[in-house]
């Protein structure tokens, strides 16, 4: 019995120890605004969440660097409070009860992917954070009516339907036909929603409509099917290893396809690992460095990219660059408040309108930003077989002329 | 449900031919289960994971600019020794336990393997290139991407060495006598631990060559081990333990299966569909294979 009291009072003595220690953190600190994220450091998503973490992390650096944030005529620095969601929805959502709860944070930054928003939104909203979040694009995120939630990336559904309007337009304005392969997650099947209402729009045809389970790494037979069909367009999404089984198979069973759309090429390093085998491949992207958008903090694209590249010693994925984003919209949106108060900086987020190097940003009543197209860029090789990826569309950007049709293989 | 596989028939023979070459793949890490199930009455549930950890093997000897091929031969030196490491550290302590032991035993090395994976590759889906092209059959209304001829051929050859050094060589025959009868081989001097050591190391390497040969013809991932766990435990549930020619023959039948489940119900139930058969397979069988467990130490 006794030593069942020492045990008890020793555990309560702990629990008092950690809950004063934790409360002393708090949303704004001295001259430090704190900012609160769960990130996928482990876990299937932790490469992009390693992207989205230094995405922030170069933000913060920066703009601290060059004279923080103006509250009230003082200067505040950024800093943000991470914790390791595991790629776990359940842990995040639970991550972002003890970011706020406990830890005391009153903004929060996304983490990593539509799946794990999604869990986070609904705590963030509960509590009235405003949550400015770059990796999750599902449309659904936008349709719930959340008032805390802005996104700096355009939602999924428009990633490759810019892809059927230009297989129209290529097609002289007439309907053509489409075959799609798309994973069965939030994010992949929003895409393909994007494509089915494109399709109705322009009065195409859907030959095929193929969902892939996440297990996969054999559509053989969805090419099968596609050599057989002759479609006009392939679109295919799932995530990297849609991308990476895609372009391995189309190349090893000669599929021929006067157009292939694909998303998450750049994250599965199509033009710099698989060179000839991804070339004409029409990628959805984000950001592309050759992007013209301009800021004051990051200059522009390219500026971006090299700074990245000499910090973290890779070239920046569309995912670390609206990550940076993010934290130039709230910096912006906390100048405009002139107050660290909850629901003044949530209507400060809202009435953003600014351009970053990443793209322009205006949020729409759903939190998605509407001010932002999508580009495609197409894996483009020359001779030596180097590969490049170089943007098409829309043509307002567009670095290069789009190749149509993709040459047939026994021409290549 | 669509039928075109049918309708034409030069799917049909596709569907066939993917799904045979995919199936001796399969059969040779069923196989590899089948040898350690029969000789120490161990389910695998880590099968995948050392296929996984196999393929990235070849992944790292392409990346270091190394074709991918010597990968079938590397893999399975290095996969042996850490078989061999796994039985001293964890399976040499619960082989003689009951068969749940095992499982759970195998299970936490699964977790463990693909924990460490993803931390020691990252979570990115990667393969490695063979450059091999495509041979295209039937005016080109066929087509094999010689990588798959190529593992299959290997997955053969693999299968045909172990055949023949299990019959002729002294180690094989001693595996072969635990298994039938682990007393009686221990009495007459055969050295069971090192037996039951070799078994798991061989059924690591035969992982191994898979492995590599599936970095070279489809994708790996951390997480990608499972799947083919399933697949060599189903096999061998269908084919019975110590029959290699079964686990040949249900191998391609799964592999055939998989095919015509892709094309008739559709990608998205491939997988589902190996797991109801499964589920079947087990109910029509119904444990038969529950054998005495025999071991010694």
């Amino acid at each position: 019995m006794r030593l069942n009291k020492i045990i008890l009072s020793f555990v309560s003595a702990l629990v008092i120890l950690f809950s004063t220690s934790v409360v002393s953190f708090a949303k704004v600190v001295g001259d430090k605004i704190i900012l609160g994220a769960a990130i996928s450091l482990t876990g299937k998503y932790s490469s992009n969440g390693v992207h989205t973490q230094n995405g922030y992390n170069m933000a913060v650096d920066r703009i601290n660097s060059m004279g923080g944030v103006k509250v009230g005529g003082k200067t505040y620095k950024f800093d943000i409070i991470y914790y390791d969601d595991e790629s776990n929805p359940k842990r995040a959502a639970q991550l972002a009860e003890r970011l706020i709860s406990q830890d005391g944070v009153e903004f929060m930054l996304g983490p990593y992917s539509s799946g794990l928003t999604k869990a986070i939104a609904p705590v963030t909203e509960k509590y009235g954070v405003p949550m400015v979040e770059a990796n999750g694009a599902s449309r659904s995120l936008f349709t719930k009516g959340y008032k805390y939630l802005f996104a700096v990336l355009a939602p999924a559904n428009l990633y490759l339907d810019v892809a059927i309007d230009l297989a129209v337009e290529k097609n002289n304005g007439k309907p053509v036909t489409v075959a799609m392969a798309f994973e069965q997650d939030a994010f992949s099947q929003d895409v393909r929603l994007g494509v089915l209402d494109a399709i109705k729009r322009t009065g195409s045809k859907k030959v095929i409509d193929d969902k892939l389970p996440k297990e996969l790494n054999d559509m053989a037979a969805t090419l099968v099917k596609v050599k057989q069909m002759k479609p006009d367009v392939l679109v295919v999404s799932g995530h990297t290893k849609g991308a990476l089984t895609a372009i391995r198979q189309i190349a090893e069973m000669k599929v021929d396809v006067p157009m292939l759309a694909m998303t998450h090429c750049d994250a599965a390093k199509l033009s710099k690992q698989h060179g000839k085998n991804s070339q004409y491949a029409l990628c959805a992207s984000q950001w592309h460095k050759t992007l013209t958008y301009k800021d004051n903090f990051f200059k522009d694209g390219m500026t971006y990219a090299a700074d990245f590249e000499k910090e973290f010693g890779y070239d920046p994925p569309y995912q670390s660059a609206e990550s940076s984003a993010a934290l130039l919209v709230f910096k912006d949106a906390f100048e405009r408040a002139n107050s660290f108060d909850q629901k003044k900086v949530r209507d400060a987020l809202a009435a953003t309108n600014m351009q970053t190097f990443y793209g322009n940003i205006k949020f729409a009543p759903g939190g998605q930003n509407v001010d932002k197209p999508m580009v495609l860029f197409q894996v483009m090789c020359d001779d030596s077989g180097k590969c490049e990826n170089k943007v098409v569309a829309p043509t307002k950007w567009a670095s290069a002329k789009l190749i149509h049709p993709v040459p047939k293989w026994s021409e290549r | 449900m669509d039928f075109m596989v049918f309708q034409y028939p030069m799917i049909t023979v596709q569907a066939c031919l993917d799904g045979i070459l995919l199936g001796i793949l399969f059969a040779l890490i069923a196989y590899g289960m089948a040898l350690q199930w029969g000789v120490m009455n161990i389910i695998n549930i880590a099968q995948g994971d050392l296929v996984i950890l196999g393929g990235y093997i070849a992944y790292f000897m392409y990346l270091y600019g190394i074709h991918p091929a010597w990968g079938v031969i590397v893999a399975p030196v290095i996969m042996y020794f850490l078989g061999v490491l796994i039985y001293k550290l964890v399976i040499n302590k619960v082989v003689d336990r009951d068969l749940f032991i095992s499982i759970l035993a195998t299970f936490g090395i699964s977790i463990l393997f693909m924990q460490l994976m993803n931390f020691a590759f990252g979570a990115d889906v990667v393969l490695a290139n063979s450059d091999y092209g495509t041979t295209m059959l039937f005016n080109d209304n066929v087509v094999l991407p010689n990588s798959k001829l190529f593992s299959a051929f290997i997955s053969i050859l693999f299968a045909i060495c172990l055949v023949i050094y299990m019959k002729k060589s002294k180690l094989g025959r001693a595996i072969r006598a635990t298994a039938q009868n682990a007393r009686a081989a221990k009495i007459l001097g055969v050295d069971t631990e090192k037996v039951y050591a070799a078994t798991f190391g061989i059924n690591a390497a035969l992982c191994g060559v898979a492995g590599a040969l599936i970095s070279i013809t489809f994708t790996i991932h951390p997480y990608m081990g499972l799947p083919y766990t399933i697949r060599s435990f189903m096999i061998v549930i269908v084919a019975g333990l110590g029959n290699l020619p079964g686990v040949a023959m249900s191998g391609m039948g799964l592999g055939v299966f998989e095919e015509f489940a892709d094309y008739i119900l559709g990608t998205e139930f491939r997988i589902g569909s190996v797991f109801l058969l499964l589920v079947l397979i087990l109910v029509y069988r119904r444990f038969k294979l529950s054998r005495k467990r025999e071991y010694l130490k």
